[in-house]
């Protein structure tokens, strides 16, 4: 019986000549992410265990995303021991405000993860480096606290779920729109421990920022993992960025799934998922007119280049819609950076928008745009939890940049391009 | 152990279970004292130690805080039992050697308030207040080894 590409990386790592699902191994880690949130938590949990050295100071990449620029006196001091703690151990990859993204689009476009890659990441979203062909999954504290000390962790080898894509996606339908659909097909523990394969002719006609957007949301339906197939767009991608030997991937023939999931991407339209689930989904169409009070357009789910330049082609010119606030994150710097040099900013200024320097913060109530009871989002974000963007009353409608711009002006939610 | 069992619903997440404005401050007793709050806010002030908590399915989904079960610990409660448990707080629980059983069956019939015993070397889970008894699914022995140990760094350790 054949292996998934999954379950060939994670062989590959645990040096065996073939791994199956449900079987307990012990893989060797390419890197170690964490956060201001959950770093500190690992480290005084490296510590207290006695540990003194890392496993290599160029394989533990520490993003002071969440909080930053720090909102509280608290998360300050979490930004301190993480500093700190990067100081003494030297680790080469310490990325702090002014040169912080977020850190799912920051790995990616500074080349520390490829093909091949076998990542943990204490964050549920490090899933998103599937787009690149990797094993990559979120993992918590204590794990990352493991995986700084030894390079190693344990994993159980997941069985998959394949998703096949045909079709090429409608003028304003994104990843997003793709990865809403699926998570409301198969509910959000559809891939619970499970990993998600995507493949089929449909991938090809998907940017990297798509496979990413999709990926990124793989946890949304309880996955493990959102992976990939390697083509020439990521072959394009890493080229000049990633410095390590990258290493392709490919699904065997006769790799077992548990069961296969088809989408038509052509079929797709701009999609939307009403609180509190990510599963709860609707296509903008079905639920225009809802009134909203704001939208936030970035995040580590849609922060990137493309998702800019979607929100702005459709804000230009226009003006955010009274009573509405409309919050606006390229998610790295150089992201800010491209978007000043091609003129977005002045647009999203123009049309009203307030831009903020990378940080996850509104997306999970941290700061830069937390909610009063009775208020309503339409944002970019992946989760729409009770509670996830401020006060319980209040609630988060997921959708794509172009539904959210789209939203912003219209001041309820609308459908892009009417 | 034993206990009075709290009861909550499918897809129990965990920015419910510890929401990220609490998450500046990752003191267990702090976390403790915003366990819950944002579904139950009488949870927290009323929790006894060695009380149980019993989720349906997907428990603990969302977010890779391990803030998550280390708050539902610290507020006291020694044993999660769920329908099925979202992976990373799973991994996380097992991590910091919180015990957690799951049981579909459990979680369906015991209800909130009911007093419950649980053997979590058998995985025998029995409500004293109906009488009725369920069988967990055990763990497999390396997941064991790591519980046992007091978690994954105090078996790193052990086995180094």
């Amino acid at each position: 019986m054949g292996m998934t590409m999954t379950q060939k990386i994670l062989a590959a790592h645990a040096g065996l000549p073939e791994v199956h699902a449900g079987d307990l191994i012990e893989a060797k880690l390419d890197i170690v992410l964490g956060n201001d949130v959950t770093t500190p938590v690992a480290i005084g949990v490296f510590e207290k265990a006695g540990f003194t050295e890392v496993f290599d100071k160029d394989r533990i990449v520490i993003a002071l995303d969440h909080y930053t620029p720090c909102k509280d006196i608290k998360s300050a001091e979490l930004c301190v021991t993480a500093r700190e703690f990067a100081k003494k151990h030297d680790i080469t990859h310490l990325y702090d405000v002014g040169t912080v993204g977020i850190e799912h689009a920051l790995l990616p476009e500074q080349g520390l993860v490829g093909p091949g890659d076998c990542i943990i990441g204490a964050d549920s979203h490090t899933c998103t480096y599937g787009a690149l062909g990797a094993f990559s999954t979120g993992v918590g504290s204590t794990d990352m606290a493991a995986g700084m000390a030894s390079g190693l962790n344990w994993f159980k080898v997941p069985s998959a779920i394949k998703v096949e894509l045909t079709g090429k996606l409608q003028p304003y339908v994104s990843g997003k729109d793709v990865i809403l659909h699926l998570i409301g097909m198969i509910g959000v523990d559809g891939a619970l421990y499970q990993s998600l394969e995507f493949t089929g002719e449909g991938v090809a006609e998907l940017s990297m920022d798509d496979r990413f957007t999709i990926s990124n949301m793989a946890i949304e339906a309880g996955g493990k993992n959102g992976i990939f197939p390697v083509d020439d767009k990521t072959k394009e991608y890493i080229r000049g960025r990633f410095k390590r030997e990258p290493a392709f991937y490919e699904a065997d023939e006769d790799a077992e799934y548990e069961r296969v999931v088809k989408i038509d991407l052509s079929e797709l339209k701009p999609t939307v998922s009403l609180p509190h689930l990510p599963s709860n989904t609707k296509t903008v169409d079905e639920v225009a007119g809802m009134p909203i009070q704001q939208v936030v357009i970035g995040s580590c789910t849609n922060g990137r280049m493309s998702d800019m330049r979607t929100a702005a082609a459709i804000l230009k010119g226009r003006k955010v819609a009274d009573g509405v606030r409309c919050i606006v994150i390229p998610a790295t710097q150089q992201i800010y950076l491209d978007c000043m040099e091609e003129g977005l900013l002045k647009i999203f200024v123009e049309a009203g928008c307030a831009v903020s320097a990378p940080t996850c913060g509104p997306c999970l109530g941290g700061h830069m745009g937390v909610m009063a009871d009775g208020e309503r989002a339409v944002a970019t974000t992946n989760r729409n939890f009770i509670g996830r963007m401020g006060h319980t009353g209040s609630e988060v409608v997921l959708a794509s940049p172009a539904v959210a711009a789209a939203s912003a002006v219209a001041g309820c939610i609308a459908a892009p391009g009417v | 152990m034993r206990g009075k069992v709290w009861k909550y619903g499918d897809h129990i997440d965990t920015d419910v279970i510890i929401p990220a404005r609490y998450l500046n401050n990752p003191d267990p007793k702090a976390l403790a004292s915003h366990c819950m709050v944002d579904i139950d806010e009488g949870f927290a002030g009323s929790v006894q130690p060695g009380d149980i908590m019993v989720g349906g399915w997907n428990f603990g989904c969302g977010s890779s805080r391990e803030h998550a079960p280390v708050a539902i610990q610290a507020s006291g409660i020694s044993c999660v039992i769920a329908a099925s448990f979202a992976r990373i707080f799973y991994r996380n629980s097992i991590n910091i050697g919180f015990p957690i059983l799951e049981c579909p069956e459990a979680s369906e019939a015991i209800k909130a308030g009911d007093i419950v015993n649980i053997d979590t070397k058998t995985g025998v889970i029995t409500d004293e207040t109906t009488g009725q008894t369920f069988q967990a699914k055990p763990f497999p022995p390396f997941i064991e080894q790591i519980i046992d140990a007091g978690g994954l760094l105090s078996y790193l350790k052990e086995k180094k």
